[in-house]
């Protein structure tokens, strides 16, 4: 089967400016998913760059903007894709080259929001205890892979990527809240009280329909939200 | 080495997967300026693909003891692992767990709160008596979460990553000590040389040099490459687990977890056939046994599907509840690359190259140990492994299930304690670099750089996969290694001549790949060469023409040497620590 593409191209070493580029590629059998695709495209012209790792949708390495989407290219079939399938970096980030861009800025937000967790009474010999029930409070927002497929779809990030945290890191910011182990909702809340960190957010759930993952940051920002109006009354 | 940029650190960590975050945090708790480097992002590395869970005998189930792990590990490992190494693991397990929960690791709980277990393959109770719940998960992602907690307590540490750095090469002085790496920096192409007081390596596995793998692409063993070039041996690399349940066609992995759970496996008449061979443990038997069940069921032509060659994995009747609960990702897995429901339908599957049992020679205190003169474990100053690329060796002829995830943090942890222990005792101030420090890498580029009429990066990496493949898969025998020994040979003098089309500095991934490739080849020919010498069957090499286990003769690691391609052997440690030695027996399930 043959497949047409139009892909994103900038290398800084030798184009003055991004363009798009028109190709073709003949796929196998097995060329099921779109990672399957552009490995066979990079098979013939070695110098597409784009990152890639598990293959199977858990390391978020290969987050792109996918017919207009962003998505991750090892768990997108291409069965059904419009073509030409036009593929284009994650968007509102600095591109370094081709579909790579630069994830600074996402990821400095995700460390503002102080990912892990914080107790400071000394641990017990055995776990910190936790009900099956506390636990389930984590599902759904523990799963996240840090792709920024969510972040680089969200209008509030593109306009102000440096001040607001974004979809991933306020979903990982509820992550620890939600933690029965967890001791510093205070100070969690004191660091998220800002017009731009939190309340950028205007619920346009672009996020949401994004995720690979199936999570939901709006649902969560929305908790936070609620835990913020909560702790003023 | 006139352009060459240097910096300084007391130490530098190659990997930042499980082993390399694990001794990271105890690096940088510790004061000391460390220097990560990771060819991707850390939570994209290999662990966060982990599903099934870690093994501790922590007994929030059922009864369990650190002797009866010890004791399954080191029958799992056919008698070929280190039972040192193996008593410190097992015996260390509960706290390293323990300690992982206290960093914040989601685990799923059971109604005491405690970490919630479940079984896992060749996990026993007394003695290999009958199945035990000693895997610590969360849900089926326990990598995914684990990984991402490592992480997350490097960020509280403060830990300084070199995200996106690409190791080349070691840098040994005269006295073979290690001085530190070159490194390049993907973003702009450049090369450095990082000069340290301690390195350790935690560059994970190997299992791209097969065709079929449950492997990341980046899994490409560069860890081993960098020790065969700089004339570092590499240990029982023969040795590689076939996981009984990869998707079939896929390659991707359905974890043993799913059976723990109470999924079985059936051949093409609906058979659950490893009742026939594994009476007591079945389905839960250990990988390399299974495996091999499998194979045989297709070969002797009970096969299912159209071409009769693949088996199936039934869980349908654990019901939704189990299956989205404990299995979620699972159930993701099989509809996208499987295209079957595993809540109405059975998954293909068959057994799927996994995890390198060999690697860097270390002891357990994750120092690097390499023969000289009649000492067959020298230490090599400055030098440690851990993690999938080093060979403690834990895992002998065969893991078992959970087992790996465990390894990470004991000993990426011991690693970092005797890193630190090294540089405040034997080496306060930094050994002088030599001279061309960085010469060595930098010929390998330049050479890559002016190649002409050269070969396909692809195309060499195809035929070592294919080579591989179909020489050194689950069954074995004298004339076929032969000519893969012969074969890879072959492929390796292709190597020497790869060529790119890209020239570029920035980014350059088609030279990331030519540079991986060399790595590939040296894991791959060591591979091939001590599997053809191992006459006798053990763990995962299954030997047609020497179907048992000969304890006179081969009960001893291989060691291979790249300069030379030779082969040499060293004892399996059989004095624990300070429990009784665990002798031979015949293994049956
Ligand atoms: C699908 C799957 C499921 C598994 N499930 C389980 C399980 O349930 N339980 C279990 O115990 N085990 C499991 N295993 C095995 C286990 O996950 C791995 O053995 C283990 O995670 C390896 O960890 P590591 O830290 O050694 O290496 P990795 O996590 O692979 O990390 C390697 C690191 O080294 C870096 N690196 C490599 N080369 C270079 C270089 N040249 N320069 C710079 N950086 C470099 C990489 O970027 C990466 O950061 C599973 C394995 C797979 C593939
Ligand atoms: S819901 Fe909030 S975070 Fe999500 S896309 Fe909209 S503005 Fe961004
Ligand atoms: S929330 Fe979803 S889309 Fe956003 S980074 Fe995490 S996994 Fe990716
Ligand atoms: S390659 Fe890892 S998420 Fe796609």
């Amino acid at each position: 089967m043959k497949m047409q593409f139009k892909i994103y191209r900038y290398n800084p070493d030798v184009d003055a400016k991004p363009y798009m580029q028109d190709c073709e590629v003949e796929l196998e059998p097995t060329d099921k998913k779109l990672l399957d695709a552009l490995v066979r495209l990079k098979v013939v012209d070695d110098t597409l760059s784009f990152r890639r790792s598990c293959r199977e949708g858990v390391c978020g390495s290969d987050a792109m903007n996918i017919n207009g989407k962003n998505g991750l290219a090892c768990v997108t079939d291409v069965a059904g894709l419009k073509q030409p399938v036009e593929i284009r970096p994650l968007p509102g980030l600095p591109v370094i080259r081709d579909l790579i861009v630069d994830m600074t800025q996402f990821f400095k937000q995700y460390n503002s929001i102080k990912p892990y967790v914080i107790n400071d009474t000394p641990p017990p010999s055995h776990e910190r205890l936790q009900s099956p029930k506390d636990r389930e409070e984590l599902d759904g927002l523990y799963e996240c892979i840090l792709c920024a497929c969510c972040s680089t779809s969200c209008p509030s990030f593109w306009w102000n990527p440096d001040k607001f945290v974004g979809p991933a890191g306020l979903l990982a910011a509820y992550r620890f809240i939600a933690d029965t182990r967890d001791t510093a909702t205070n100070e969690r809340l004191d660091n998220l009280e800002d017009p731009y960190r939190l309340f950028r957010c205007h619920s346009i759930m672009n996020c949401v329909d994004v995720c690979p993952k199936h999570l939901n940051p709006t649902k969560a920002i929305g908790k936070i939200k609620e835990l913020m109006v909560k702790r003023i009354a | 080495m006139a352009n060459v940029a240097k910096r300084q650190f007391d130490a530098v960590i190659v990997g930042a997967g499980g082993a390399g975050m694990r001794a990271a945090l105890q690096l940088s708790e510790a004061g000391l300026k460390t220097a990560v480097l990771s060819k991707v992002f850390p939570t994209r590395s290999h662990t966060v693909a982990a599903q099934g869970g870690i093994s501790a005998s922590l007994g929030n189930v059922q009864e369990d003891k650190w002797e009866w792990h010890m004791y399954d590990t080191v029958k799992g490992s056919d008698w070929l692992g280190d039972q040192d190494a193996i008593e410190f693991m097992c015996k260390t397990a509960p706290e390293a767990v323990i300690e992982l929960e206290h960093f914040g690791m989601p685990f799923d709980r059971v109604e005491s709160g405690r970490i919630y277990q479940r079984p896992f393959g060749g996990h026993t109770a007394n003695f290999g008596e009958k199945p035990v719940q000693r895997a610590c998960a969360a849900a089926d992602r326990t990598g995914h979460a684990l990984l991402h907690t490592l992480y997350q307590r490097n960020v509280r540490a403060n830990t300084q990553f070199f995200v996106e750095w690409m190791a080349l090469d070691l840098i040994r002085d005269a006295d073979g000590d290690v001085v530190g790496v070159t490194a390049l920096e993907m973003e702009t192409g450049e090369v450095y040389v990082l000069h340290a007081k301690a390195v350790l390596f935690a560059t994970g596995g190997a299992g791209r040099i097969y065709a079929a793998s449950t492997n990341a692409f980046i899994n490409t063993g560069d860890g081993l490459g960098m020790c065969a070039r700089a004339g570092i041996p590499l240990e029982d690399m023969e040795f590689w687990q076939f996981h009984p349940t990869g998707v079939a066609g896929a390659g991707v992995l359905i974890t043993e977890g799913v059976r723990g759970e109470g999924g079985i496996l059936l051949n093409g008449n609906g058979e659950r056939f490893m009742e026939r061979y594994a009476p007591t443990l079945k389905d839960l038997a250990p990988r390399d046994f299974v495996s091999r069940c499998m194979a045989l069921e297709v070969l002797e032509g009970r096969g299912a599907g159209k071409n009769k060659d693949h088996v199936l994995l039934k869980l349908d009747h654990l019901g939704p509840e189990v299956i989205n609960h404990r299995l979620p990702s699972i159930r993701e897995i099989a509809i996208k690359f499987a295209g079957v429901d595993p809540i109405k339908e059975p998954i293909p599957v068959i057994p799927t190259t996994h995890y390198q049992m060999g690697g860097i020679p270390t002891n357990y205190l994750g120092e690097v140990m390499v023969p000289k003169g009649d000492n067959p474990e020298v230490r090599v100053n400055g030098f440690y492994a851990a993690g999938e690329c080093a060979c403690a060796s834990v895992h002998g002829a065969n893991r078992l299930g959970t087992n790996s995830l465990l390894d990470l943090v004991v000993f990426g942890k011991s690693a970092g304690d005797s890193m630190i222990d090294f540089i405040k005792r034997e080496r306060p101030v930094h050994k002088p670099l030599p001279e061309n420090a960085a010469d060595y890498s930098l010929s390998r580029i330049a050479r890559l750089e002016n190649q002409t009429g050269g070969e396909e990066v692809n195309d060499v990496r195809s035929a070592m996969q294919k080579t591989i493949q179909l020489r050194a898969g689950v069954f074995r025998n004298s004339e076929n290694m032969a000519l893969g020994v012969k074969e890879i040979a072959e492929v390796a003098e292709r190597a020497k001549r790869t060529q790119i089309k890209d020239k570029s500095k920035v980014w350059n991934t088609a030279r990331i790949e030519a540079l991986e490739l060399d790595n590939l080849i040296e894991a791959a020919v060591a591979t091939m060469i001590a599997a053809d010498a191992r006459k006798e069957s053990r763990g995962a090499h299954s030997h047609d023409d020497f179907q048992k286990r000969d304890d006179d003769n081969w009960m001893k690691h291989s060691l291979f040497f790249s300069h030379d391609r030779h082969l040499d052997y060293k004892p399996v440690h059989t004095k624990p620590l300070t429990v009784d030695y665990i002798p031979p027996k015949e293994r049956t399930f």
